[in-house]
């Protein structure tokens, strides 16, 4: 409190002293009341640093009086001096009177301290002595207490005495009406005429000798064998339950009769209860057929969960309850219950797989896992007992969940089929006039939609298998074996292998001999369809199996992604190879048959392009457009811009006497051959029927390849007239114009059209070539 | 490895025709006919001396048309046949006729090439094979065992027999005598003897014209014209009486001494069918190719299914060829320019791997023994020949080398082959 009001005094002082115009005052106030606090204990060395020691601060712990007065002096004017004198003075006098206030309150405070202190001390004198007058009465009275239970003692011993006497005549009674009580309950409560005689029995064998004990011991015994008899009648009746057989078998034990034979009495009446069980459910399943006649089955009247949870409920539930008492009757040899337990449980899984037989259809699987489910939880119970079980038992729900699986890939290959089928139908479909049908990018996504879709579908189903809540699932077979082998080999990777080969099989198969070809668009849709997947339905499709079910590491080898990437383009090259060559076949085809039935000898001076080129151009365009649906552009060969100049020079060059005059110059034959021999060292071979590239150009290519090589081997056929070469030759710039777009180079189409000229005016009788004005006339004409 | 370089002759014209001389057994021959509209045709006659690899060439002068199918007497080293085409201004037409060359070349003179030129010989004809009445001439086959007296021709959509009366060996030694023979033509079995007549030429032929019973129905099936036969081949087992045709993409099979069709493979190929041949060793076994680049081998037993297919070729196969003595050689020309040779031992007559008891074989043997067992020949390609720049119409093996071929591409090139050795001396030991 001194250290406030000093500190409030230099404050307001410092406040008015001159030193305060170096800072503002806002700081200033900001400081005063943490400024004497902080001297208080002692300048922070941030403080220190942050400010230099001011020797002309009153109120600061490094004031020098001599600088301040120096200062005060040099910089005040005498006026202001004198203020500052009178308010120093008035400061300090206030400073000494606080001060002595203080030192007052402090005084009178010691004083009453030391009057409290005095007082305590006359109260504790008083007090030390009323407590020893306390400890003398306290020594008094034990000594009277003590005196008090000695006289007392011998009364109560003989107390007890008597009442020990009591109880041992109560005992006595008790036994004498042994006999009679169990008389009274052996016919009704046989159980408490069994506690009774155990309770009653050590002591009666103790006192045998006694004659009336030895009286009252025979007589319960007999009861007791009577009793014996009893049970054992009511242990061979049909109709017991088996909590009253357990009942009944632990009271027998209780009456000593020996395990050995009611073990094998006990197990005799559990198997005919089991068996009445499983009878019941054999009757739920329709008759064996021994001959395996193909007669199939009506539907079971209910379901798979329902005779499950009949099946786990009954007969599993009883075989536990039985077998869990014997264990607890018997002890520990199980030798008997073992085998006993293992036939029925055998038969018990061989009922149940006849009846998963019988879940033919694709059903409900979640039925299916949960009827699994509850089996096999139901059935971990009873493998406590019966370890060798538990195989059988996961083989079981494992054979079910790999035949499920196979369904599934089935009904896949089943719904692929059914898609393919109505794509076949859709494109076979006629269409109304003005009416476009869907085309085919529609018809592939649809298709690979579809197809997915399912396969996603499927994927869910199976996937129940493995759910986390289903307890079969944390088997080492559902973890590993199970998402490997069965559903990513089994089912995925088989199932886009069947594709492929289903693909492939519509070139290899029956396309040649008799049954009906598959028409080319398939063909081509199904070559984009196993492109897609090699690009990114496989590893699309294997991710999200790999994600559902997580593949083990130490788990079999499984196909890698890129393998069946492989398969897949190797299908779908395979199926674009046999589209160009069959739709090259057609084209081919309707070019053999024109050039086989015209009469070239005997024809007449070409007018037009014959009809037959402009379908083929009609065709390939068609195809083109077909194509390109489906397929990119691709890249073509850098061509010059402008074709009818190129194409005026093929065919002016082809009139120059260096290709057409030796033929029929007699003076040089050996020049055709050397320059067309020399002419074909620098081209290229071409292979005709070769492998084309997944895009529009090089299938173009590769139909027109095959489509001109055609012509020039029928053209080498026939014999032509002057006129004949002429249609040809307009024949060929024909083609030439409007073929050279859909090439990939179209120098593979001019070498060929150069070499159907060639041939033609070799296999000419008179060989005399139309004017070039008139052939692009009679083209652009046509 | 030398020697296992191709030789390669050039002819100046086109051509299509090429054939061993069958009856030659000791020198290696061929003969090829030429194809030109504007200049005489010639039919060279090439030897080749295999121990110093040189071809020697003979020319023979075949004025009367371009030659579109050659074939030779099994018999007479000097006859042959052709099939040329006869062109007027407005009608081509396929004739056949059989031919005598100049008794000097019928077993190689050997000349140097330079004067052969100069001296052409021409051939001297022997008959005609009328066909007036039948179209055109596909081609003329020899009966393979014969006397060289039987002919058979597919003449459009008719196999023609020919019986030439007098044997050519008679004709040799007096050629005025073999013109008078006579022909004799029956158009059906059911008027065998109505339509007998004499022709001008005078010479006995026997000649039976059937047309195909399938033919209406296919015509319809076709909506245009009629089916042409395109090649045959006479079938050296059932002491020669059967052959077998093809035409558009069916292979047929006939009986020659009913004239009945005894089996039928619809379909044998996906487009034309082009050449057929009979496997030497095995009856049953037929080889085809056609227009789908496949080479087909079927058992004619069965014909639902081909008992193998091989896919090499890039383009139309015109041409396949069993080799006479080890039949799983293969030999094709196709008009993707290349020449195939493949091993088929699976189907070959050649017992797979070897049948040697082992108490026979001594220490060597047993070495050699071994060695096949490590490496079984696989049915494979064995080489491809790609020396030809144009089409190859025809490949023929030799009659005297079996391990030597020619092949012919339309721009007159020849090329003679072999077997590689190494292929050669597996096969041998």
């Amino acid at each position: 409190m001194a250290a406030v009001t000093t500190g409030s005094g230099a404050g307001s002082g410092a406040a008015g002293s001159p030193e305060a115009t170096g800072g503002s005052t806002g700081g200033g106030g900001w400081r005063r009341p943490h400024g004497p606090l902080q001297r208080y204990y002692g300048p922070s060395t941030a403080e220190a640093a942050e400010a230099p020691p001011d020797p002309t601060d009153i109120n600061g712990p490094h004031f020098d009086p001599e600088v301040f007065m120096n200062k005060v002096r040099s910089e005040c004017p005498l006026g202001q001096l004198l203020a500052r004198e009178a308010a120093l003075g008035r400061e300090i006098r206030a400073l000494d009177s606080d001060m002595q206030t203080l030192l007052y309150e402090n005084y009178n405070k010691f004083i009453s301290a030391t009057d409290t202190i005095r007082k305590m001390k006359v109260d504790f004198r008083h007090m030390e002595a009323e407590m020893d007058d306390l400890a003398a009465n306290m020594a008094a009275i034990s000594a009277s207490s003590a005196r008090v239970s000695a006289a007392l003692q011998d009364r109560h011993r003989r107390g007890a005495q008597l009442a020990g006497v009591q109880a041992l005549l109560r005992k006595l009674q008790a036994l004498v009406e042994v006999p009679g009580r169990l008389r009274r309950w052996a016919g009704t409560e046989p159980a408490r005429a069994l506690r009774c005689h155990a309770r009653a029995r050590a002591v009666l064998r103790h006192y045998r000798h006694l004659p009336s004990f030895r009286a009252i011991e025979d007589e319960s015994h007999a009861i007791m064998a009577d009793l014996a008899q009893r049970l054992r009648t009511r242990l061979r009746e049909e109709t017991l339950d088996p909590k009253e057989l357990i009942e009944c078998v632990e009271m027998l034990l209780q009456l000593e009769e020996p395990a050995e034979e009611l073990s094998e009495e006990f197990l005799s009446q559990a198997g005919a209860r089991l068996e009445a069980e499983l009878a019941a459910l054999e009757a739920e399943l329709p008759a064996a057929d021994p001959s395996g006649t193909a007669t199939t089955p009506p539907p079971p009247a209910s379901d798979i969960l329902d005779f499950v949870d009949r099946g786990s409920s009954a007969f599993v539930g009883t075989l536990c309850q039985l077998a869990g008492s014997y264990r607890a009757l018997f002890g520990g040899d199980t030798g008997r219950l073992e085998p006993f337990a293992a036939a029925l449980a055998t038969r018990y899984f061989a009922l149940l797989e006849r009846r998963l037989a019988l879940e033919r259809g694709l059903g409900d699987t979640s039925l299916l896992v949960r009827a699994l489910d509850r089996f096999h939880r139901r059935l971990r119970a009873l493998l406590e007992l019966l370890p060798a079980g538990a195989d059988a038992a996961a083989a079981l729900v494992a054979r079910a969940a790999r035949e499920r699986v196979d369904r599934y890939l089935r009904a896949l290959q089943t719904f692929f089929l059914g898609c393919l089928g109505d794509v076949r139908q859709a494109l076979a479909a006629p269409r109304p006039p003005g009416k476009e049908g869907p085309g085919l990018p529609e018809l592939l996504a649809q298709l690979a939609a579809s197809v997915l879709g399912q396969l996603k579908a499927v994927l869910a189903y199976v996937q129940l298998f493995t759910a986390r809540d289903i307890a079969f699932a944390s088997l080492p077979y559902f973890k590993g074996e199970f998402c490997v082998t069965a559903v990513r080999e089994g089912l995925v990777v088989a199932f886009v292998r069947w594709l492929c080969r289903t693909a492939r099989g519509f070139v290899d198969g029956p396309a040649e001999r008799g049954a009906p070809a598959a028409p080319p668009a398939l063909l081509l849709l199904l070559a984009r369809l196993c492109l897609d997947y090699e690009n990114s339905t496989i590893s699309y499709i294997l991710t999200l199996t790999d994600e559902q079910f997580p593949p083990q590491d130490s788990g079999p080898a499984v196909t890698p992604g890129p393998a069946l990437c492989a398969e897949a383009r190797a299908a779908a090259q395979r199926l674009l190879d046999h589209y160009v060559q069959v739709q090259g076949a057609a084209v081919a085809q309707m070019l053999r048959k024109s050039v086989e039935t015209r009469d070239w000898l005997g024809t007449v001076e070409p007018r037009n392009v014959r009809a037959v080129m402009k379908r083929v151009v009609e065709d390939i365009t068609a195809i083109d457009v077909q194509v390109g649906q489906l397929f990119e552009e691709g890249v073509r060969r850098a061509q010059s811009s402008d074709s009818s100049r190129r194409a005026f020079s093929v065919y002016s060059s082809s009139r120059a006497p260096g290709r057409y005059a030796p033929s029929y110059t007699p003076s040089a034959p050996m020049d055709t051959h050397l320059l067309s021999n020399i002419q074909k060292l620098f081209s290229e071979r071409i292979d005709i029927f070769s492998p084309v590239e997944f895009n529009k150009v090089s299938v173009l290519t590769g139909i027109i390849k095959i489509s001109l090589k055609t012509l020039l081997e029928c053209v080498r056929l026939r014999t032509l007239g002057r006129f004949g070469l002429q249609q040809v030759q307009v024949d060929g710039h024909y083609l030439q114009l409007y073929l050279w777009r859909f090439a990939s180079d179209e120098r593979v189409v001019q070498g060929l059209l150069d070499e159907v000229a060639a041939s033609a005016a070799h296999r000419c009788l008179d060989p005399v070539p139309m004017e070039h004005s008139v052939v692009e006339l009679i083209c652009e004409r046509g | 490895m030398e020697d296992d370089a191709p030789v390669i002759y050039g002819l100046e014209f086109q051509a299509r025709a090429l054939t061993p001389q069958t009856a030659e057994t000791d020198a290696i021959r061929f003969l090829v006919g030429t194809q030109s509209l504007r200049y005489d045709n010639q039919i060279h006659i090439i030897d080749f001396d295999d121990e110093n690899n040189i071809i020697n060439k003979n020319v023979l002068l075949h004025q009367v048309g371009e030659i579109w199918h050659i074939s030779t007497s099994p018999a007479d080293k000097g006859i042959l046949a052709t099939c040329y085409n006869k062109t007027s201004d407005t009608k081509v037409m396929t004739c056949a006729a059989v031919w005598r060359m100049p008794k000097e070349l019928e077993s190689g003179s050997h000349e140097s090439p330079d004067d052969s030129s100069s001296n052409t010989q021409t051939l001297e004809l022997l008959c005609h094979l009328d066909n007036t009445a039948h179209g055109n001439m596909a081609c003329v086959m020899w009966e393979p065992m014969g006397d060289g007296k039987k002919i058979i021709s597919l003449a459009d959509n008719n196999i023609l027999l020919w019986d030439l009366q007098e044997s050519s060996t008679k004709a040799v030694l007096d050629p005025r005598e073999a013109k008078k023979m006579h022909k004799v033509w029956i158009e059906s079995a059911e008027e065998m003897t109505v339509n007998i007549s004499v022709y001008r030429f005078e010479v006995t032929c026997q000649q039976i014209a059937r047309t195909l019973p399938q033919l209406s129905s296919s015509t319809a099936l076709e909506g245009k014209g009629q089916l042409k036969f395109t090649s045959g081949r006479w079938s050296p087992h059932h002491n020669c009486t059967q052959i077998a045709t093809a035409n558009d993409t069916t292979v047929r099979g006939w009986d020659t001494r009913s004239m009945r069709q005894i089996y039928c493979i619809e379909n044998a190929h996906g487009q034309l069918v082009r050449d057929l041949d009979f496997n030497p060793n095995k009856q049953y076994y037929l080889a085809s190719c056609g227009d789908d680049c496949k080479v087909k081998f079927w058992d004619t037993r069965n014909v639902t299914e081909p008992v193998k297919t091989l896919e090499e070729h890039s383009h139309w196969v015109w041409n396949v060829r069993y080799n006479h003595s080890h039949d799983q050689l293969i030999l094709t020309g196709s008009s993707d320019s290349r020449v195939i040779l493949s091993n088929m031992v699976s189907i070959s007559s050649e017992p797979f791997g070897h049948m040697v008891d082992d108490d026979e074989l001594s220490d060597q043997e047993d070495q050699h023994q071994e060695d096949k067992i490590k490496e079984p020949l696989q049915d494979s390609v064995i080489a491809t020949y790609e020396e030809h720049e144009d089409s190859v119409y025809a490949v023929e093996w030799s009659s005297a080398d079996p391990w030597l071929f020619a092949s012919l591409s339309y721009d007159g090139r020849l090329v003679i082959n072999r077997v590689p050795r190494a292929l050669k001396y597996h096969i041998l030991l």
